[in-house]
């Protein structure tokens, strides 16, 4: 299974992978933020923890459909549902290759965009954090969300109208630990709240997801 | 097929009864409210249809599941059938919402977490009926389905609790409960009874209609298929 | 150790084509699957390799014992050959993908993208596949489409070696690889009632 992560991350390094697309339009998409809302510096402020968690989830849906549709499309796919890996670990470690791949980086990054948006000092670090803990959740809940248009010709469109309601609590709990970490306020519910989405996802949607496979390459 | 055939003419006439002793009671013979004035009328349309809403979400993911663990064809069919008419229901209940809150919280929106809950179910309907669309097999498009509606509910849950968390609301309480002191008055609610008995006949009929199409376009396939085998 | 096909009757897109299918394939035993084009060839195989269910009937032998190929080859067009075929080494546990290479004659392209190989070299590629999998039983659907006399021969080969190993081939063609195979025409087993479920005939 190690390999199938390595081959996929791999896959998303070399040309034509998409890597560092879905970083950049995360950069753009904060830069275009103040010309939206004006140049104001207090009410950037306000909003930035928002933009932020919305900008990386958006980032984050750009490239679900990269996640099982080539594979699909190549007939890999089909290969390794016959293959001795179940496909749920097939699904956990597509997860993870497509979080490495697009939630670490943009986890990393968030935190130098925040100075684009001139975030609270105290808020950097639960931003920081939020996502390390967060995006997780939402490559998982993605895969899942691929998995049912898996096969289908137009199904980009499709999956991210299934999938954007999913992220809704995800989201919630994201923006909330840093709202209240830039208000000074106690983040303790919202980050275990946070936590426990996650873990909860990675628990139980791959099975879900594998099942959608199944469905779908029959 | 022969025992809704059976059941649907009287079924559609105790609805069009409930329907209109309900709503015309409400409408027409009940006071006006002391603070709200004749904008709390309005509440039998939007209780009953903010009630099937959310049932038409339950009776879908109950029919997925026995879909799911029985394989029963009709019983997919009944969850395709419901979803146009849960979302019609939650698409009711927010029009009406937003027309109340103008005159009451001179507002016809706020993110608040019952709005934003109701919000939620109508993506949940929309992705639902989409994903039955898009999937080209019957079988697989129930099968996607289902799953989508189990996921569904699960997050349709967590949302819930994420949106109280997120905000505590605007909303008022539910307006009734088992608990007798938190009811509304006995005026406002045996009319506002009949017209939620109203829609839940309402639901049952037309889900019985919609289901005998959907039987009835699977049959049509079936016998095409059949012509053209021969 | 065998293969073997209990009265199945297999669907694709919610008709049944195929209906009865009975068979046994045993160790060392090629079977070369006939039938014109539509009568469900590549439906049985998928059915076999676990893809999708049967509508009825039994398959013994078959769990954990299959290496599909069907008409992709599942390449990934930025890596090279060797790290396609490692990649698959790994995923079946298995070791060593000299001889695959060797066998299907991809020793000069080993460091070459499978993006710039012709049809040919890829299908060679997808067909090594099965020899780095280790599965006894191979089930291939139109294996030799776009391959030279050349390649056809080197498959021919593989093939014999995988037979006389106590292998098992199970394939759906129409060329004549000169193997000495069983053929078995699906054609008699071309269903007679056309709708699937029963759902549908309980209705009629």
């Amino acid at each position: 299974m190690i390999a199938l992560l390595l081959r996929d991350v791999r896959l998303a390094i070399r040309a034509g992978g998409g890597f560092g697309l879905s970083l950049m339009f995360f950069l753009i998409l904060v830069n275009l933020v103040p010309f939206g809302v004006g140049p104001n510096n207090e009410l950037l402020s306000r909003i930035a923890p928002g933009i932020l968690w919305l900008g990386a989830l958006l980032a984050c849906l750009l490239s679900l459909d990269r996640i099982l549709a080539l594979d699909y499309e190549d007939g890999s796919l089909d290969l390794l549902a016959t293959a001795p890996i179940p496909l749920e670990g097939v699904v956990t470690m597509k997860a993870l290759a497509h979080w490495i791949t697009t939630g670490l980086p943009l986890t990393l990054a968030a935190p130098t965009l925040g100075v684009l948006l001139n975030l609270p000092g105290s808020a950097y670090g639960w931003l920081a954090i939020s996502l390390l803990i967060g995006t997780p959740a939402l490559s998982i809940i993605g895969t899942f969300g691929a998995s049912l248009t898996v096969g289908l010709k137009r199904g980009g469109l499709l999956l991210s109208l299934l999938v954007l309601p999913l992220y809704v609590p995800t989201l919630i709990y994201g923006g909330e630990v840093v709202r209240r970490g830039a208000e000074g306020a106690s983040t303790q519910t919202a980050l275990m709240m946070l936590g426990g989405i996650t873990a909860g996802c990675m628990a139980l949607i791959p099975f879900a997801a594998a099942a959608a496979i199944r469905v779908g390459l029959r | 097929m022969s025992t809704s055939q059976v059941i649907l003419p009287w079924l559609i006439c105790i609805t069009a009864a409930c329907l209109v002793v309900g709503l015309v009671w409400g409408f027409f013979f009940t006071q006006d409210d002391f603070r709200q004035g004749s904008t709390v009328k309005i509440i039998y349309l939007h209780v009953p249809s903010a009630l099937m809403a959310i049932n038409a979400w339950l009776m879908m993911l109950v029919a997925s599941l026995i879909w799911l663990i029985r394989r029963h064809h009709v019983s997919a069919l009944a969850a395709k059938a419901a979803a146009p008419i849960g979302l019609v229901m939650t698409l009711i209940a927010l029009f009406t919402g937003a027309i109340w809150g103008k005159p009451i919280w001179n507002t016809y929106w706020a993110p608040d977490p019952r709005l934003m809950s109701f919000m939620f179910l109508l993506f949940c309907y929309v992705g639902y009926i989409a994903l039955w669309e898009a999937v080209d097999d019957v079988d697989a498009a129930a099968d996607m389905t289902s799953i989508l509606c189990l996921v569904g509910s699960v997050f349709a849950l967590l949302s819930r609790y994420a949106f109280i968390f997120w905000d505590r609301g605007l909303h008022q309480e539910a307006s009734l409960s088992l608990d007798k002191e938190t009811n509304i008055a006995n005026e406002f609610y045996y009319p506002l009874l009949i017209c939620m008995a109203g829609f839940v006949l309402l639901f049952i009929t037309l889900v019985l209609v919609r289901t005998r199409t959907e039987i009835r376009s699977r049959r049509i396939r079936a016998l095409m298929a059949r012509e053209r085998m021969a | 150790m065998e293969l073997r096909l209990t009265d199945i009757a297999c669907a694709r897109g919610g008709m049944i084509v195929l209906d009865g299918v009975t068979f046994a394939l045993a160790s060392g035993q090629a079977l070369m699957l006939r039938g014109p084009n539509g009568i469900g060839k590549t439906t049985l195989l998928r059915v076999i390799a676990g893809l999708q269910p049967a509508v009825s009937g039994q398959i013994d032998g078959a769990d954990e014992q299959i290496a599909y190929a069907g008409h992709a080859d599942g390449l990934k067009a930025t890596l090279t050959v060797s790290e396609n075929l490692q990649f698959w080494a790994k995923i079946y546990g298995t070791s060593g993908i000299d001889d695959a290479i060797a066998a299907f004659d991809l020793t000069m392209l080993i460091d070459r993208r499978a993006h710039d190989l012709s049809a040919g070299q890829k299908r060679r590629l997808g067909l090594a596949r099965l020899l780095v999998t280790g599965r006894r039983i191979w089930a291939l659907d139109e294996p030799t489409v776009s391959l030279d006399a050349i390649s056809v021969g080197l498959f021919a080969d593989a093939v014999r070696a995988h037979c006389a190993g106590g292998g098992m081939v199970l394939m759906a063609t129409h060329i004549d690889l000169g193997l000495q195979a069983d053929t078995l025409d699906l054609t008699p087993y071309k269903a007679a009632a056309a709708v699937e479920t029963d759902f549908d005939e309980a209705f009629l």
